[in-house]
């Protein structure tokens, strides 16, 4: 699963830094059918973290409803130089993973 | 005759070129309108964010695409045209264009696959593949800003002339013609929709009703799905050549790929 992110590479101490991440999925519903009529199965990401230096600073439970390829866009404080780690999930079960480094001055 | 008398013939014979095209335009110049001019804002706010744009993803594996060797000559693009942001800048903006050696029409996506068949032994791409869209959405994405500009003289004027011709005829249960929404009744409303003028500077573009990244082929199928009509197979000339047509009608409009659309 292609992802693209968004995020500062340095910051300083105590900023609010700005986090987008682009993730390449089908998002597909459980409502639609196929061209000879069966029901395609609900597969979308269900579940997204981020964690800071192994802290969770973000979490989203997406459903059906959600946008193919999901974008999102989240805020947290830049506290420590480190790695920022983001990891989903979806119904099937295939799970991604990113991570980015981030540099925090004094 | 004189080399003064042969250039003043020339001269004439340019002009007349040129007014012929000029009344030969369905929609004037300064009234082309690209397929974003009738978008909302927040759709055109996507397509402006070089990150949010979800066409960007193709484009970002097309680049990867772009450097990977494929084939028995196991050479990549990049083998023979090194960097596409300097080599391919522009480049898309000609298509579709007449390969010089075969002579045949072809759209950004026929050449790909030629260069795979001919220059790296691979076997062709199938339309509307991962693959495909994302070797066309970053050729394109080269393109972005570049004006649109075709060449139809030559042996491109038949192609054209046939792509003219499949424009403005009827087609379908509905019998309507391309002209009937997209000259007539452009900026008009069809239900919820606004009416464009149809043209192809954004293409391939991330489609919100497709949920995906879909070619300037695809689009032109839901328009004839769209009015009740056979929708010819993928890769039919028919298409190559009404894309020529319609570039030539957006003669001037940038690029603007990966584009986003309703």
């Amino acid at each position: 699963m292609a992802a693209r992110i968004q995020m500062p590479k340095q910051a300083r101490h105590g900023e609010l830094i700005e986090i987008r991440i682009l993730i390449q999925h089908p998002m597909e519903t459980g409502y639609r059918h196929d061209d000879v009529g069966h029901l395609i199965k609900r597969n979308v990401i269900n579940a997204f973290s981020c964690r800071y230096n192994g802290e969770e600073v973000f979490r989203a439970d997406l459903s059906s409803g959600i946008s193919a390829n999901p974008y999102l866009q989240f805020y947290t404080v830049a506290e420590a130089s480190g790695e920022i780690e983001f990891a989903w999930i979806d119904d099937e079960g295939k799970q991604g993973l990113e991570r980015q480094s981030i540099a925090v001055k004094a | 005759m004189s080399p003064g008398s042969a250039a003043a013939r020339f001269l004439v014979a340019a002009l007349a070129c040129t007014a012929a095209q000029a009344q030969e335009r369905g929609i004037p110049l300064d009234r082309l309108k690209s397929g974003s001019a009738f978008l909302g804002a927040d759709l055109r706010d996507l397509q402006a964010d070089d990150f949010a744009n979800p066409g960007m993803l193709w484009v970002e594996r097309g680049g990867k695409l772009w450097r990977e060797p494929a084939g028995k000559s196991a050479r990549s693009c990049a083998s023979c045209h090194q960097d596409a942001e300097t080599s391919m800048r522009g480049v898309a903006a000609r298509y579709p264009k007449i390969d010089p050696a075969s002579g045949k029409l072809l759209n950004l996506e026929s050449r790909i696959n030629l260069c795979r068949a001919e220059r790296m032994g691979a076997e062709a791409l199938r339309h509307e593949s991962e693959e495909l869209l994302a070797l066309t959405a970053y050729l394109a994405r080269q393109s972005r800003g570049a004006p649109i500009g075709v060449d139809i003289g030559g042996v491109a004027r038949a192609h054209f002339e046939s792509g003219r011709a499949f424009y403005y005829r009827r087609h379908g249960q509905l019998n309507l013609s391309c002209a009937h929404c997209h000259e007539a009744n452009w900026g008009r409303r069809l239900f919820a929709e606004t009416v464009t003028q149809g043209h192809p500077n954004a293409w391939p573009a991330y489609r919100m009703e497709w949920q995906t990244l879909g070619s300037l082929e695809r689009r032109l199928r839901a328009c004839l799905s769209g009015i009740r009509a056979e929708m010819l197979p993928y890769g039919s000339p028919e298409y190559r050549d009404l894309e020529l047509f319609l570039a030539w009608r957006a003669q001037g409009l940038p690029v603007e790929a990966p584009g986003v659309r309703r």
